[in-house]
Protein backbone atom coordinates (compact mmCIF):
# COMPACT_ATOMS: atom_id res chain seq x y z
CA UNK A 1 0.00 0.00 0.00
CA UNK A 2 1.31 3.35 -0.97
CA UNK A 3 0.15 6.40 0.80
CA UNK A 4 -0.74 9.17 -1.63
CA UNK A 5 0.47 11.81 0.79
CA UNK A 6 3.98 10.37 0.93
CA UNK A 7 4.21 10.30 -2.82
CA UNK A 8 3.31 13.90 -3.36
CA UNK A 9 4.05 15.84 -0.25
CA UNK A 10 1.83 18.84 0.30
CA UNK A 11 2.47 21.18 3.18
CA UNK A 12 -0.22 20.32 5.76
CA UNK A 13 -1.42 23.90 6.02
CA UNK A 14 -2.07 24.21 2.29
CA UNK A 15 -3.96 20.88 2.22
CA UNK A 16 -6.07 22.10 5.04
CA UNK A 17 -6.98 25.28 3.23
CA UNK A 18 -7.83 23.38 0.07
CA UNK A 19 -9.97 20.94 1.98
CA UNK A 20 -11.81 23.74 3.72
CA UNK A 21 -12.37 25.40 0.39
CA UNK A 22 -13.92 22.25 -1.07
CA UNK A 23 -16.03 21.68 2.02
CA UNK A 24 -17.28 25.24 1.90
CA UNK A 25 -18.14 24.85 -1.74
CA UNK A 26 -20.07 21.64 -1.07
CA UNK A 27 -21.87 23.28 1.84
CA UNK A 28 -22.81 26.23 -0.34
CA UNK A 29 -24.08 23.90 -3.04
CA UNK A 30 -26.14 21.95 -0.54
CA UNK A 31 -27.71 25.13 0.74
CA UNK A 32 -28.53 26.09 -2.80
CA UNK A 33 -30.11 22.68 -3.41
CA UNK A 34 -32.09 22.93 -0.19
CA UNK A 35 -33.46 26.27 -1.32
CA UNK A 36 -34.83 24.54 -4.41
CA UNK A 37 -36.85 22.25 -2.13
CA UNK A 38 -38.59 25.23 -0.56
CA UNK A 39 -41.62 25.46 -2.92
CA UNK A 40 -42.43 21.80 -2.36
CA UNK A 41 -42.18 22.19 1.41
CA UNK A 42 -44.42 25.26 1.29
CA UNK A 43 -47.09 23.43 -0.69
CA UNK A 44 -46.98 20.42 1.64
CA UNK A 45 -47.33 22.62 4.72
CA UNK A 46 -49.88 24.96 3.18
CA UNK A 47 -52.20 22.49 1.52
CA UNK A 48 -51.58 19.08 3.03
CA UNK A 49 -50.25 19.01 6.59
CA UNK A 50 -51.47 22.48 7.59
CA UNK A 51 -55.14 21.91 6.77
CA UNK A 52 -55.10 18.46 8.42
CA UNK A 53 -53.62 19.91 11.61
CA UNK A 54 -56.07 22.82 11.47
CA UNK A 55 -58.98 20.40 11.15
CA UNK A 56 -57.74 18.28 14.06
CA UNK A 57 -57.26 21.37 16.23
CA UNK A 58 -60.59 22.88 15.21
CA UNK A 59 -62.41 19.69 16.18
CA UNK A 60 -61.46 20.32 19.83
CA UNK A 61 -63.10 23.73 20.00
CA UNK A 62 -66.64 24.69 20.93
CA UNK A 63 -68.92 26.32 18.36
CA UNK A 64 -67.63 29.77 19.38
CA UNK A 65 -64.11 28.77 18.34
CA UNK A 66 -62.59 29.95 21.64
CA UNK A 67 -63.29 27.32 24.27
CA UNK A 68 -61.27 24.09 24.16
CA UNK A 69 -63.53 21.07 24.62
CA UNK A 70 -64.36 17.58 23.39
CA UNK A 71 -67.98 18.64 23.14
CA UNK A 72 -68.08 18.20 19.34
CA UNK A 73 -67.25 14.50 19.58
CA UNK A 74 -69.79 14.06 22.38
CA UNK A 75 -72.40 15.78 20.22
CA UNK A 76 -71.78 13.32 17.41
CA UNK A 77 -71.95 10.27 19.62
CA UNK A 78 -75.04 11.50 21.44
CA UNK A 79 -76.97 12.57 18.36
CA UNK A 80 -79.16 9.98 16.69
CA UNK A 81 -78.99 11.97 13.48
CA UNK A 82 -75.19 12.01 13.16
CA UNK A 83 -74.82 8.43 14.36
CA UNK A 84 -77.25 7.47 11.64
CA UNK A 85 -75.14 9.31 9.05
CA UNK A 86 -72.09 7.32 10.16
CA UNK A 87 -74.07 4.11 10.19
CA UNK A 88 -75.53 4.72 6.73
CA UNK A 89 -72.07 5.44 5.33
CA UNK A 90 -70.60 2.33 6.95
CA UNK A 91 -73.43 0.08 5.76
CA UNK A 92 -73.41 1.40 2.21
CA UNK A 93 -69.61 1.13 2.01
CA UNK A 94 -69.51 -2.39 3.47
CA UNK A 95 -72.37 -3.60 1.30
CA UNK A 96 -71.04 -2.13 -1.95
CA UNK A 97 -67.48 -3.29 -1.21
CA UNK A 98 -68.53 -6.89 -0.41
CA UNK A 99 -70.78 -7.16 -3.46
CA UNK A 100 -68.21 -5.67 -5.81
CA UNK A 101 -65.42 -7.89 -4.48
CA UNK A 102 -67.54 -11.02 -4.98
CA UNK A 103 -68.48 -10.01 -8.53
CA UNK A 104 -64.89 -9.02 -9.29
CA UNK A 105 -63.46 -12.32 -7.97
CA UNK A 106 -65.80 -14.28 -10.26
CA UNK A 107 -65.42 -11.96 -13.26
CA UNK A 108 -61.63 -11.72 -13.03
CA UNK A 109 -61.45 -15.51 -12.87
CA UNK A 110 -63.58 -15.71 -16.03
CA UNK A 111 -61.20 -13.20 -17.64
CA UNK A 112 -58.29 -15.61 -17.22
CA UNK A 113 -60.07 -18.22 -19.37
CA UNK A 114 -59.73 -16.09 -22.50
CA UNK A 115 -56.77 -15.43 -24.79
CA UNK A 116 -54.27 -12.77 -23.72
CA UNK A 117 -55.55 -10.40 -26.38
CA UNK A 118 -59.14 -10.60 -25.17
CA UNK A 119 -57.98 -10.31 -21.57
CA UNK A 120 -56.22 -7.06 -22.41
CA UNK A 121 -59.35 -5.78 -24.13
CA UNK A 122 -61.49 -6.64 -21.11
CA UNK A 123 -59.07 -4.92 -18.76
CA UNK A 124 -59.19 -1.90 -20.99
CA UNK A 125 -62.99 -1.83 -20.74
CA UNK A 126 -62.69 -2.06 -16.95
CA UNK A 127 -60.15 0.77 -16.97
CA UNK A 128 -62.27 2.97 -19.22
CA UNK A 129 -65.49 2.46 -17.28
CA UNK A 130 -63.71 3.05 -13.97
CA UNK A 131 -63.37 6.65 -15.15
CA UNK A 132 -67.11 6.95 -15.50
CA UNK A 133 -67.96 8.10 -12.00
CA UNK A 134 -69.21 11.00 -9.95
CA UNK A 135 -71.66 13.47 -11.46
CA UNK A 136 -71.75 12.00 -15.01
CA UNK A 137 -72.41 8.51 -13.64
CA UNK A 138 -75.24 9.68 -11.40
CA UNK A 139 -76.75 11.55 -14.32
CA UNK A 140 -76.55 8.44 -16.47
CA UNK A 141 -78.43 6.44 -13.86
CA UNK A 142 -81.01 9.19 -13.54
CA UNK A 143 -81.87 9.07 -17.25
CA UNK A 144 -81.94 5.27 -17.22
CA UNK A 145 -83.65 4.49 -13.93
CA UNK A 146 -84.94 7.80 -12.58
CA UNK A 147 -88.61 8.73 -12.28
CA UNK A 148 -88.86 9.31 -16.03
CA UNK A 149 -85.93 7.04 -16.86
CA UNK A 150 -85.76 5.07 -20.07
CA UNK A 151 -85.91 1.68 -18.36
CA UNK A 152 -88.50 2.82 -15.86
CA UNK A 153 -90.85 3.92 -18.63
CA UNK A 154 -90.03 1.00 -20.88
CA UNK A 155 -90.71 -1.62 -18.25
CA UNK A 156 -93.90 -0.03 -17.07
CA UNK A 157 -95.14 0.08 -20.70
CA UNK A 158 -94.23 -3.55 -21.15
CA UNK A 159 -96.30 -4.29 -18.08
CA UNK A 160 -93.31 -5.49 -16.06
CA UNK A 161 -93.34 -3.86 -12.68
CA UNK A 162 -89.78 -4.73 -11.58
CA UNK A 163 -89.16 -1.09 -10.96
CA UNK A 164 -92.57 -0.33 -9.50
CA UNK A 165 -91.30 -0.08 -5.93
CA UNK A 166 -87.87 1.08 -7.00
CA UNK A 167 -86.68 4.56 -6.17
CA UNK A 168 -83.32 5.64 -7.55
CA UNK A 169 -83.06 8.57 -5.16
CA UNK A 170 -82.84 6.34 -2.12
CA UNK A 171 -80.68 3.76 -0.39
CA UNK A 172 -81.22 1.12 -3.11
CA UNK A 173 -80.37 3.65 -5.82
CA UNK A 174 -77.20 4.73 -4.03
CA UNK A 175 -76.12 1.11 -3.53
CA UNK A 176 -76.71 0.39 -7.22
CA UNK A 177 -74.59 3.35 -8.37
CA UNK A 178 -71.86 2.70 -5.78
CA UNK A 179 -71.56 -0.91 -6.91
CA UNK A 180 -71.29 0.27 -10.50
CA UNK A 181 -68.24 2.43 -9.85
CA UNK A 182 -66.65 -0.10 -7.50
CA UNK A 183 -66.76 -3.12 -9.84
CA UNK A 184 -64.25 -1.96 -12.51
CA UNK A 185 -61.84 -0.83 -9.79
CA UNK A 186 -62.21 -4.15 -7.94
CA UNK A 187 -61.55 -6.11 -11.14
CA UNK A 188 -58.40 -4.14 -11.89
CA UNK A 189 -57.13 -4.71 -8.35
CA UNK A 190 -57.95 -8.42 -8.11
CA UNK A 191 -57.08 -9.55 -11.63
CA UNK A 192 -53.28 -9.43 -11.16
CA UNK A 193 -53.41 -11.81 -8.19
CA UNK A 194 -54.83 -14.57 -10.41
CA UNK A 195 -51.51 -14.41 -12.25
CA UNK A 196 -49.91 -15.65 -9.03
CA UNK A 197 -51.79 -18.95 -9.15
CA UNK A 198 -49.59 -21.25 -11.17
CA UNK A 199 -50.85 -24.00 -13.45
CA UNK A 200 -48.37 -26.40 -11.86
CA UNK A 201 -50.13 -26.05 -8.52
CA UNK A 202 -53.35 -27.29 -10.06
CA UNK A 203 -51.50 -30.20 -11.67
CA UNK A 204 -49.78 -31.08 -8.41
CA UNK A 205 -53.11 -30.90 -6.59
CA UNK A 206 -54.85 -33.19 -9.07
CA UNK A 207 -51.89 -35.61 -9.01
CA UNK A 208 -52.51 -35.90 -5.28
CA UNK A 209 -56.15 -36.77 -6.00
CA UNK A 210 -57.43 -33.28 -5.29
CA UNK A 211 -60.59 -32.11 -7.02
CA UNK A 212 -61.09 -28.68 -8.55
CA UNK A 213 -63.17 -27.76 -5.51
CA UNK A 214 -60.56 -28.90 -2.99
CA UNK A 215 -57.89 -27.01 -4.95
CA UNK A 216 -59.78 -23.74 -4.56
CA UNK A 217 -60.66 -24.36 -0.91
CA UNK A 218 -57.15 -25.35 0.20
CA UNK A 219 -54.88 -23.50 -2.23
CA UNK A 220 -56.59 -21.02 -4.54
CA UNK A 221 -58.68 -19.00 -2.10
CA UNK A 222 -56.02 -18.86 0.66
CA UNK A 223 -53.54 -17.49 -1.89
CA UNK A 224 -56.04 -14.90 -3.13
CA UNK A 225 -57.25 -13.96 0.34
CA UNK A 226 -54.76 -11.20 1.22
CA UNK A 227 -55.37 -9.46 -2.09
CA UNK A 228 -59.14 -9.84 -1.69
CA UNK A 229 -58.93 -8.32 1.79
CA UNK A 230 -56.68 -5.52 0.54
CA UNK A 231 -59.02 -4.76 -2.35
CA UNK A 232 -61.95 -4.79 0.02
CA UNK A 233 -60.34 -2.18 2.25
CA UNK A 234 -59.59 0.10 -0.73
CA UNK A 235 -63.17 -0.18 -1.98
CA UNK A 236 -64.49 0.46 1.50
CA UNK A 237 -62.39 3.60 1.84
CA UNK A 238 -63.39 4.65 -1.67
CA UNK A 239 -67.08 4.45 -0.81
CA UNK A 240 -66.68 6.12 2.60
CA UNK A 241 -65.05 9.16 1.00
CA UNK A 242 -67.33 9.30 -2.06
CA UNK A 243 -69.08 12.64 -2.29
CA UNK A 244 -69.85 13.65 -5.89
CA UNK A 245 -71.97 10.61 -6.74
CA UNK A 246 -74.11 10.89 -3.63
CA UNK A 247 -74.39 14.67 -3.98
CA UNK A 248 -75.69 14.39 -7.54
CA UNK A 249 -78.08 11.55 -6.81
CA UNK A 250 -79.67 12.35 -3.47
CA UNK A 251 -78.51 15.89 -2.72
CA UNK A 252 -79.14 16.37 0.95
CA UNK A 253 -82.14 14.04 1.06
CA UNK A 254 -80.13 11.15 2.36
CA UNK A 255 -78.15 11.10 5.56
CA UNK A 256 -74.53 10.22 4.69
CA UNK A 257 -71.33 11.14 6.53
CA UNK A 258 -69.69 12.85 3.55
CA UNK A 259 -72.83 14.85 2.74
CA UNK A 260 -73.17 15.92 6.38
CA UNK A 261 -69.55 17.10 6.57
CA UNK A 262 -70.03 19.09 3.38
CA UNK A 263 -73.13 20.83 4.67
CA UNK A 264 -71.53 21.57 8.07
CA UNK A 265 -68.47 23.27 6.58
CA UNK A 266 -69.78 24.91 3.42
CA UNK A 267 -73.53 25.37 3.38
CA UNK A 268 -75.22 28.65 4.21
CA UNK A 269 -77.84 27.22 6.52
CA UNK A 270 -76.18 24.80 8.89
CA UNK A 271 -72.64 26.11 9.19
CA UNK A 272 -70.88 24.47 12.15
CA UNK A 273 -67.22 24.15 11.13
CA UNK A 274 -66.01 22.72 14.46
CA UNK A 275 -68.55 19.92 14.36
CA UNK A 276 -67.70 19.34 10.68
CA UNK A 277 -64.03 19.11 11.64
CA UNK A 278 -64.78 16.48 14.30
CA UNK A 279 -66.69 14.42 11.74
CA UNK A 280 -63.87 14.93 9.25
CA UNK A 281 -61.41 13.58 11.84
CA UNK A 282 -63.59 10.51 12.32
CA UNK A 283 -63.81 9.93 8.56
CA UNK A 284 -60.04 10.40 8.15
CA UNK A 285 -59.43 7.92 10.99
CA UNK A 286 -61.60 5.33 9.22
CA UNK A 287 -59.74 5.88 5.95
CA UNK A 288 -56.32 5.62 7.58
CA UNK A 289 -57.47 2.43 9.32
CA UNK A 290 -58.55 0.92 6.00
CA UNK A 291 -55.30 1.95 4.28
CA UNK A 292 -53.23 0.55 7.13
CA UNK A 293 -55.11 -2.74 6.82
CA UNK A 294 -54.49 -2.78 3.06
CA UNK A 295 -50.77 -2.12 3.58
CA UNK A 296 -50.52 -5.07 5.99
CA UNK A 297 -52.33 -7.31 3.54
CA UNK A 298 -50.05 -6.26 0.68
CA UNK A 299 -47.03 -7.15 2.80
CA UNK A 300 -48.46 -10.60 3.34
CA UNK A 301 -48.91 -11.11 -0.38
CA UNK A 302 -45.32 -10.17 -0.98
CA UNK A 303 -44.06 -12.55 1.70
CA UNK A 304 -46.30 -15.37 0.50
CA UNK A 305 -45.62 -15.15 -3.18
CA UNK A 306 -42.04 -13.98 -3.48
CA UNK B 1 -64.55 -28.17 -20.80
CA UNK B 2 -66.53 -26.52 -23.56
CA UNK B 3 -69.57 -25.90 -21.41
CA UNK B 4 -67.35 -24.30 -18.80
CA UNK B 5 -65.98 -21.86 -21.38
CA UNK B 6 -69.56 -21.02 -22.33
CA UNK B 7 -70.20 -20.24 -18.67
CA UNK B 8 -67.27 -17.81 -18.57
CA UNK B 9 -68.45 -16.24 -21.81
CA UNK B 10 -71.87 -15.60 -20.26
CA UNK B 11 -70.30 -14.03 -17.16
CA UNK B 12 -67.97 -11.77 -19.11
CA UNK B 13 -70.74 -10.90 -21.56
CA UNK B 14 -73.12 -9.88 -18.79
CA UNK B 15 -70.42 -7.86 -17.09
CA UNK B 16 -69.50 -5.95 -20.25
CA UNK B 17 -73.17 -5.23 -20.98
CA UNK B 18 -73.68 -4.06 -17.42
CA UNK B 19 -70.67 -1.77 -17.59
CA UNK B 20 -71.44 -0.15 -20.93
CA UNK B 21 -75.24 0.18 -20.73
CA UNK B 22 -75.15 3.51 -18.85
CA UNK B 23 -72.71 4.87 -21.42
CA UNK B 24 -74.68 3.64 -24.43
CA UNK B 25 -77.91 4.88 -22.87
CA UNK B 26 -76.47 8.34 -22.28
CA UNK B 27 -75.05 8.43 -25.79
CA UNK B 28 -78.38 7.48 -27.39
CA UNK B 29 -80.18 10.01 -25.22
CA UNK B 30 -77.83 12.75 -26.38
CA UNK B 31 -78.64 11.92 -30.01
CA UNK B 32 -82.36 11.26 -29.58
CA UNK B 33 -85.04 13.44 -31.07
CA UNK B 34 -88.22 11.75 -29.95
CA UNK B 35 -87.91 8.86 -27.54
CA UNK B 36 -90.59 7.94 -25.09
CA UNK B 37 -92.22 4.63 -25.84
CA UNK B 38 -89.78 2.58 -27.92
CA UNK B 39 -86.65 0.61 -27.15
CA UNK B 40 -84.50 2.71 -29.47
CA UNK B 41 -85.10 6.38 -30.25
CA UNK B 42 -87.61 7.11 -32.99
CA UNK B 43 -85.54 9.86 -34.52
CA UNK B 44 -81.99 11.11 -34.20
CA UNK B 45 -80.68 14.62 -34.08
CA UNK B 46 -77.50 16.53 -33.32
CA UNK B 47 -79.35 19.62 -32.17
CA UNK B 48 -78.35 19.05 -28.50
CA UNK B 49 -74.70 19.16 -29.46
CA UNK B 50 -75.27 22.27 -31.55
CA UNK B 51 -77.03 23.86 -28.61
CA UNK B 52 -74.19 22.85 -26.29
CA UNK B 53 -71.46 24.18 -28.55
CA UNK B 54 -73.28 27.49 -28.77
CA UNK B 55 -73.54 27.79 -25.00
CA UNK B 56 -71.05 30.36 -23.80
CA UNK B 57 -71.28 29.13 -20.26
CA UNK B 58 -70.00 25.74 -21.42
CA UNK B 59 -66.94 27.32 -23.03
CA UNK B 60 -66.25 29.44 -19.97
CA UNK B 61 -66.48 26.37 -17.71
CA UNK B 62 -64.19 24.44 -20.03
CA UNK B 63 -61.79 27.35 -20.02
CA UNK B 64 -61.77 27.48 -16.22
CA UNK B 65 -61.10 23.77 -15.97
CA UNK B 66 -58.29 23.94 -18.53
CA UNK B 67 -56.79 26.93 -16.74
CA UNK B 68 -56.72 25.03 -13.44
CA UNK B 69 -55.25 21.94 -15.11
CA UNK B 70 -52.51 23.78 -16.97
CA UNK B 71 -51.47 25.85 -13.95
CA UNK B 72 -51.57 22.95 -11.48
CA UNK B 73 -49.96 20.28 -13.62
CA UNK B 74 -47.36 22.76 -14.90
CA UNK B 75 -46.53 23.88 -11.38
CA UNK B 76 -46.38 20.28 -10.24
CA UNK B 77 -43.89 19.30 -12.95
CA UNK B 78 -41.74 22.37 -12.34
CA UNK B 79 -41.66 21.83 -8.57
CA UNK B 80 -41.67 18.05 -8.29
CA UNK B 81 -38.99 17.29 -10.89
CA UNK B 82 -36.18 19.15 -9.13
CA UNK B 83 -37.48 18.17 -5.68
CA UNK B 84 -37.50 14.44 -6.37
CA UNK B 85 -34.27 14.69 -8.34
CA UNK B 86 -32.43 16.54 -5.57
CA UNK B 87 -33.70 14.26 -2.83
CA UNK B 88 -32.96 10.97 -4.62
CA UNK B 89 -29.53 12.09 -5.83
CA UNK B 90 -28.21 14.20 -2.93
CA UNK B 91 -30.31 13.59 0.18
CA UNK B 92 -31.08 9.87 -0.05
CA UNK B 93 -31.82 9.63 3.68
CA UNK B 94 -34.88 11.88 3.33
CA UNK B 95 -36.44 9.78 0.64
CA UNK B 96 -38.89 8.03 2.94
CA UNK B 97 -40.21 11.38 4.17
CA UNK B 98 -40.71 12.53 0.61
CA UNK B 99 -42.56 9.31 -0.13
CA UNK B 100 -44.77 9.59 2.94
CA UNK B 101 -45.68 13.21 2.17
CA UNK B 102 -46.37 12.37 -1.47
CA UNK B 103 -48.49 9.29 -0.86
CA UNK B 104 -50.54 10.70 2.03
CA UNK B 105 -53.16 12.43 -0.20
CA UNK B 106 -54.02 9.00 -1.56
CA UNK B 107 -55.64 8.14 1.77
CA UNK B 108 -57.29 11.51 2.42
CA UNK B 109 -60.56 12.02 0.52
CA UNK B 110 -61.28 15.53 -0.83
CA UNK B 111 -64.20 15.91 1.55
CA UNK B 112 -61.75 15.69 4.49
CA UNK B 113 -59.11 17.84 2.82
CA UNK B 114 -61.69 20.53 2.11
CA UNK B 115 -62.63 20.89 5.80
CA UNK B 116 -59.11 21.96 6.77
CA UNK B 117 -58.57 24.08 3.66
CA UNK B 118 -61.71 26.09 4.33
CA UNK B 119 -60.58 26.59 7.91
CA UNK B 120 -57.07 27.77 6.98
CA UNK B 121 -57.93 30.02 4.05
CA UNK B 122 -61.26 31.62 4.93
CA UNK B 123 -59.69 33.94 7.49
CA UNK B 124 -56.17 34.74 8.62
CA UNK B 125 -53.32 36.17 6.55
CA UNK B 126 -54.05 34.39 3.26
CA UNK B 127 -57.70 34.60 2.30
CA UNK B 128 -57.98 32.65 -0.93
CA UNK B 129 -61.08 30.56 -0.15
CA UNK B 130 -63.52 31.02 -3.00
CA UNK B 131 -60.83 31.90 -5.54
CA UNK B 132 -59.27 29.56 -8.09
CA UNK B 133 -55.94 29.78 -6.24
CA UNK B 134 -57.10 27.61 -3.37
CA UNK B 135 -58.03 25.00 -5.98
CA UNK B 136 -54.54 25.16 -7.48
CA UNK B 137 -53.13 24.32 -4.04
CA UNK B 138 -55.66 21.57 -3.38
CA UNK B 139 -55.14 20.06 -6.84
CA UNK B 140 -51.37 20.19 -6.46
CA UNK B 141 -51.80 17.87 -3.47
CA UNK B 142 -54.44 15.74 -5.26
CA UNK B 143 -52.12 14.81 -8.13
CA UNK B 144 -49.04 14.49 -5.91
CA UNK B 145 -49.12 10.66 -5.58
CA UNK B 146 -49.27 10.21 -9.36
CA UNK B 147 -46.61 12.77 -10.17
CA UNK B 148 -44.33 11.44 -7.44
CA UNK B 149 -44.57 7.83 -8.58
CA UNK B 150 -44.19 8.72 -12.24
CA UNK B 151 -41.12 10.89 -11.74
CA UNK B 152 -39.45 8.60 -9.19
CA UNK B 153 -39.91 5.54 -11.39
CA UNK B 154 -38.51 7.36 -14.43
CA UNK B 155 -35.49 8.53 -12.46
CA UNK B 156 -34.87 4.97 -11.33
CA UNK B 157 -35.27 3.51 -14.80
CA UNK B 158 -32.63 5.80 -16.27
CA UNK B 159 -30.25 5.34 -13.30
CA UNK B 160 -30.25 9.07 -12.62
CA UNK B 161 -27.62 8.89 -9.84
CA UNK B 162 -25.03 7.20 -12.05
CA UNK B 163 -25.85 9.49 -14.95
CA UNK B 164 -25.22 12.58 -12.83
CA UNK B 165 -22.02 11.13 -11.37
CA UNK B 166 -20.75 10.43 -14.86
CA UNK B 167 -21.70 13.88 -16.11
CA UNK B 168 -20.05 15.59 -13.13
CA UNK B 169 -16.93 13.50 -13.61
CA UNK B 170 -16.77 14.84 -17.14
CA UNK B 171 -16.89 18.38 -15.81
CA UNK B 172 -20.58 19.24 -16.07
CA UNK B 173 -22.27 21.25 -13.35
CA UNK B 174 -25.25 19.81 -11.49
CA UNK B 175 -27.68 21.94 -13.42
CA UNK B 176 -26.10 20.99 -16.74
CA UNK B 177 -26.21 17.32 -15.78
CA UNK B 178 -29.88 17.59 -14.97
CA UNK B 179 -30.86 19.64 -17.98
CA UNK B 180 -28.91 17.89 -20.71
CA UNK B 181 -28.62 14.31 -19.46
CA UNK B 182 -31.40 13.41 -17.02
CA UNK B 183 -34.28 15.57 -18.22
CA UNK B 184 -34.39 14.42 -21.88
CA UNK B 185 -34.30 10.82 -20.73
CA UNK B 186 -37.25 10.99 -18.37
CA UNK B 187 -39.57 13.29 -20.30
CA UNK B 188 -41.55 10.44 -21.84
CA UNK B 189 -41.91 8.72 -18.49
CA UNK B 190 -43.40 11.86 -16.99
CA UNK B 191 -45.90 12.16 -19.83
CA UNK B 192 -47.97 9.25 -18.52
CA UNK B 193 -48.35 10.63 -15.01
CA UNK B 194 -49.05 14.06 -16.44
CA UNK B 195 -51.90 12.76 -18.58
CA UNK B 196 -53.27 10.75 -15.67
CA UNK B 197 -53.25 13.89 -13.56
CA UNK B 198 -55.04 15.84 -16.28
CA UNK B 199 -57.77 13.19 -16.47
CA UNK B 200 -58.06 13.15 -12.68
CA UNK B 201 -58.44 16.92 -12.42
CA UNK B 202 -60.90 17.00 -15.29
CA UNK B 203 -63.29 14.85 -13.29
CA UNK B 204 -62.71 16.52 -9.93
CA UNK B 205 -65.89 17.79 -8.31
CA UNK B 206 -65.65 17.68 -4.50
CA UNK B 207 -62.94 20.34 -4.02
CA UNK B 208 -64.35 22.52 -6.77
CA UNK B 209 -67.82 22.48 -5.25
CA UNK B 210 -66.82 22.90 -1.60
CA UNK B 211 -63.99 25.40 -1.96
CA UNK B 212 -65.14 27.59 -4.82
CA UNK B 213 -68.54 26.51 -6.13
CA UNK B 214 -70.24 28.84 -8.60
CA UNK B 215 -67.68 31.63 -8.16
CA UNK B 216 -65.31 29.93 -10.60
CA UNK B 217 -67.42 27.44 -12.50
CA UNK B 218 -65.54 24.36 -13.67
CA UNK B 219 -66.89 21.82 -16.14
CA UNK B 220 -68.04 19.53 -13.31
CA UNK B 221 -69.84 22.33 -11.49
CA UNK B 222 -71.51 23.31 -14.77
CA UNK B 223 -72.58 19.71 -15.29
CA UNK B 224 -73.97 19.41 -11.74
CA UNK B 225 -75.94 22.59 -12.28
CA UNK B 226 -77.43 21.33 -15.56
CA UNK B 227 -78.29 17.97 -14.00
CA UNK B 228 -81.91 18.77 -13.36
CA UNK B 229 -82.51 20.80 -16.51
CA UNK B 230 -82.75 19.46 -20.08
CA UNK B 231 -81.81 15.79 -19.98
CA UNK B 232 -80.78 15.69 -23.62
CA UNK B 233 -78.47 18.65 -23.34
CA UNK B 234 -76.88 17.22 -20.19
CA UNK B 235 -76.34 13.92 -21.99
CA UNK B 236 -74.52 15.81 -24.71
CA UNK B 237 -72.27 17.41 -22.04
CA UNK B 238 -71.63 14.04 -20.41
CA UNK B 239 -70.71 12.43 -23.73
CA UNK B 240 -68.45 15.32 -24.75
CA UNK B 241 -66.80 15.27 -21.33
CA UNK B 242 -66.37 11.49 -21.35
CA UNK B 243 -64.88 11.56 -24.87
CA UNK B 244 -62.14 13.87 -23.60
CA UNK B 245 -61.50 11.55 -20.65
CA UNK B 246 -61.39 8.53 -22.99
CA UNK B 247 -58.92 10.28 -25.25
CA UNK B 248 -56.66 11.05 -22.27
CA UNK B 249 -56.80 7.63 -20.63
CA UNK B 250 -56.58 5.91 -24.02
CA UNK B 251 -53.30 7.70 -24.66
CA UNK B 252 -52.08 6.76 -21.19
CA UNK B 253 -52.93 3.08 -21.77
CA UNK B 254 -51.23 3.09 -25.14
CA UNK B 255 -48.08 4.69 -23.73
CA UNK B 256 -47.85 2.31 -20.76
CA UNK B 257 -48.51 -0.64 -23.00
CA UNK B 258 -45.70 0.34 -25.31
CA UNK B 259 -43.38 0.79 -22.38
CA UNK B 260 -44.26 -2.57 -20.89
CA UNK B 261 -43.86 -4.35 -24.18
CA UNK B 262 -40.51 -2.88 -25.08
CA UNK B 263 -38.38 -4.65 -22.43
CA UNK B 264 -40.05 -8.00 -23.06
CA UNK B 265 -39.17 -7.66 -26.73
CA UNK B 266 -35.57 -7.06 -25.79
CA UNK B 267 -35.58 -10.08 -23.52
CA UNK B 268 -36.85 -12.06 -26.48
Amino acid sequence: MVNVRTMKPIPPLLANIEEREVLRKIKKQKLYLLALLLPFILFIIGFEIGPLVAMLKDSFYADDGIQVTIQQYLTIFKSKFYLQAIQNSLVISLFSAVTSVIIAVIAAYSFTKFSQKIQNRLLMIANMTSNFEGIPLSFSYIILLGNNGLFTLLFSKLGLDIFAGFNLYSWTGLILVYIYFQIPLAIMLIYPSYQGIKKQWKEASSLLNGTALSFWIHIGIPVLLPSIAGTFSILFANAMGAYATAYALVGSNYNLLSLQIASLVSSDVSLRPQLGSAMGVLLAATMIGAMWFNERMMRRIRRDLR
Amino acid sequence: MKSSLAFHKVIVGLLVIYLIIPLVGTFLFSMAGKWDHTILPESYTVKWYIELFQDERFYRALQHTLFLIVVTVGLSVVIMLPTIFIITVYFGKWEKWLQAASMLPYGIPPIVGAVGLIKVYSDGPIQIAGTPWILVGAYFITILPFMYQGIRNSLRTVNAIQLVDAAELLGATKFQAFRTVVFPNIISGILVSTLLSVALLFSEFAFANLLVGGRFETIQIYLADKLNKSGHLTSAIVITYYSIILLLTGTVLKLTFRKENAPSLLKG
